[in-house]
């Protein structure tokens, strides 16, 4: 196991060892299940980013995505479609969004940043423009079993999908070609390009996953919440951002781990949940994501520079 | 020769020119007095805040963390507002600047001492300073009336018949042209953004360059950050949420390159104006306010479009390149 990741695993104990003195709820199986669901939607996102990050790049507009899908998918419920329905459209708009971003950015030869700074307006802004001030509260019957039902009664379903996608995201980056060529063009992209990779190619599918993830975490999201309006899941985009550096990804690309994001998600979510417990409110739940992605970064950066080099 | 910019500002010109007719075509009362001063009031801490966004983004950085910065420093002097009614102004404006740098030079160490990439560093104290104002204010408002006069009247009182906020955004507009333009400093931030390898050569520090951009947009930020909260009367913890963004999206309008190495102060200043145009005018127009939000995305987007193609290729091509052999029938 590499440093990194088990420092989070020293976090992720220290988190629950806490966690477990300052209250008697801490430990209760269906509690700690049940304290998944309020972070698995973003979780499912970090996958996703996890790849977008690694290959050099960076998608602002995810939280927008979710926006737009929700906005759609309530538009389309109030119009009676099932649940079916609902769940493959959701998936579809944040494909399609996704797509979009990747087009753009490849298309015009831009800066991923940039163009979904400007998508992220564009695609919550539809989402307004459906809206207003108002909200979509009409699903049909069972939609809620999605983000509120459990598999034999206990594991909530959103943490069944995470489980899944996270096996598979976590053999896609370490156990297929896919994965070396995205570390390979995420610390060289000219090398890599030169070596045959077709790196547009790559980078295009990257984002479109990345909005069709948005659109399983929507559904997920409007599902568990049973209301949409358009301000949902605002600024998700820097949570799911800050827990995939704090996984240990290199903002600059290049490298990290899918078990290092994975175990920054159990990290950020159990902490929540323990600061839930003891009544603290939310907000200071952003002074200590802002202090731990610094410190995180910074601590191996003055190690480094503290400890004179020896080899390697 | 007419830079590439230059002739994006032209376009730019035009369009906000087209704008105008046409929003006043529609509603004659978007000329009147009362309207465009509400524009340059708004539009100037936009002005000013794209210009120092502008400031980072030459270097190949980014502020994330100034619109936080803005709504903690306003917090702050609004606070000490309601405790002491009586302070003087001049008090209030100190407070804000040196708070602001002091926020300012955390991000600045954090960048360029321990060497983070900006946009992680000022990702991360954008959490903890906009936490932080939940922090000092215990979650509450501070509301209208329990401001001292003279805290809420000196923005908008007015000198030579310009409002005090306009009066600093042109301070601050004219110090940023004066800087980027005609000091060594200011020039060091082009030579960096442009070519980080040959600026090292030539002996310009990257470290101190980000020392100073990073305190210079604290600065500029707790000053923003008093007038906003006293423009609108109002602190509270969400002031000011996602300002940085607007901020970015007026610079990548007005053809600041976010790679860094391009960007002018009338082009930034331009990017500010249509998006104030944009954001203040779609109510007289009828069209829903509800529509702001996608409307300024599409217009990054086209911008963001346009600048593309003036991008220069990053490599030059030395071989001609490989036509398909046309061999003789």
């Amino acid at each position: 196991m590499r440093r990194w990741e088990l420092v989070l695993v020293i976090l992720l104990v220290a988190v629950c060892v806490t966690g477990s003195f300052v209250s008697p709820y801490f430990l209760d199986i269906h509690n700690l299940f049940d304290s998944t669901q309020a972070f698995a939607e973003k979780a499912i996102v970090a996958l996703s980013m996890t790849l977008v990050i690694i290959g050099r790049d960076i998608d602002l507009s995810v939280a927008a995505i979710i926006a737009l899908c929700a906005a759609i998918v309530g538009w389309l419920a109030s119009h009676g479609v099932g649940t079916t329905g609902l769940a493959l459209a959701s998936v579809a708009v944040g494909t399609a969004a996704g797509a979009f971003n990747g087009a753009i950015i490849l298309r015009f030869r831009t800066q991923a940043i940039v163009v979904t700074i400007g998508t992220m307006s564009l695609f919550r802004g539809i989402a307004y423009a459906m809206l207003g001030d108002g909200a979509y509260t009409q699903y049909p019957e069972g939609f809620e079993e999605l983000g509120q039902g459990y598999l034999w009664g206990l594991v909530p379903y959103e943490l069944v999908a995470f489980g899944i996608l996270a096996i598979a995201f976590t053999l896609v980056l370490h156990r297929t070609v896919i994965g070396r060529r995205l570390y390979a063009y995420g610390n060289n992209p000219d090398a890599a390009h030169y070596s045959g990779i077709h790196v547009d190619a790559h980078r295009f599918w990257l984002f479109t996953v990345n909005g069709a993830m948005c659109g399983i975490a929507s559904l997920f999201l409007t599902s568990r919440i049973g209301a949409t309006r358009p301000n949902i899941a605002t600024s998700w985009e820097l949570d799911v951002i800050a827990v995939v550096v704090l996984g240990g990804v290199s903002i600059l690309g290049g490298s990290g781990s899918m078990p290092g994001v994975i175990l920054a998600v159990f990290v950020m979510g159990l902490l929540t949940f323990v600061l839930g417990l003891m009544n603290v409110p939310g907000i200071m739940m952003s002074i200590i994501t802002g202090f731990l992605l610094v410190v995180a970064i910074a601590t191996p950066l003055v190690l480094r520079r503290l400890m004179p080099r020896r080899v390697g | 020769m007419r830079s590439a910019l230059q002739r994006r500002e032209a376009v730019l010109v035009g369009i906000l020119a087209a704008m105008i007719v046409v929003i006043t075509v529609r509603a004659p009362v978007f000329l009147s007095a009362g309207s465009l001063d509400t524009l340059a009031t708004d539009g100037g801490i936009l002005a000013m805040m794209a210009l120092v966004q502008m400031i980072a983004l030459l270097t190949g950085g980014i502020d994330l963390s100034l619109a936080a910065i803005m709504a903690l420093v306003g917090m702050v002097t609004a606070l000490m507002s309601r405790a002491y009614p009586e302070l003087p102004v001049v008090l209030t404006l100190v407070t804000a600047l040196s708070a602001g740098l002091v926020l300012g030079a955390i991000n600045a160490v954090l960048i360029a001492v321990i060497g983070i990439p900006p946009i992680v560093v000022t990702l991360g104290t954008m959490s903890m300073y906009r936490g932080a104002v939940f922090l000092v204010s215990g979650g509450t408002w501070v509301n209208a009336h329990e401001f001292g006069h003279a805290y809420l009247a000196f923005p908008t009182a007015r000198t030579l018949g310009l409002a005090h906020i306009t009066w600093i955004t042109l301070a601050v507009i004219a110090a940023g042209y004066v800087f980027l333009n005609h000091t060594r400093a200011g020039r060091e931030l082009y030579a960096l953004g442009g070519n980080r390898v040959a600026a090292r050569y030539v002996g310009i520090s990257e470290s101190r360059v980000a020392l100073r951009v990073y305190c210079l947009t604290g600065t500029i930020s707790g000053l923003a950050g008093y007038l906003w909260v006293a423009r609108y009367a109002v602190a509270y913890t969400e002031t000011a949420l996602g300002f940085e963004l607007q901020t970015v999206a007026a610079c990548v309008i007005g053809g600041v390159s976010t790679a860094g190495g391009k960007g002018r102060v009338l082009g930034c200043l331009l990017g500010a104006a249509f998006l104030v145009i944009v954001l203040n005018s779609l109510p007289l127009i009828d069209v829903s306010p509800f529509w702001q939000m996608a409307i300024s995305g599409a217009a990054i987007l086209a911008a963001v479009i346009v600048n593309s193609r003036d991008e220069a290729p990053r490599g030059k091509r030395i071989l001609p390149r490989a036509t398909a052999a046309k061999e003789p029938a």
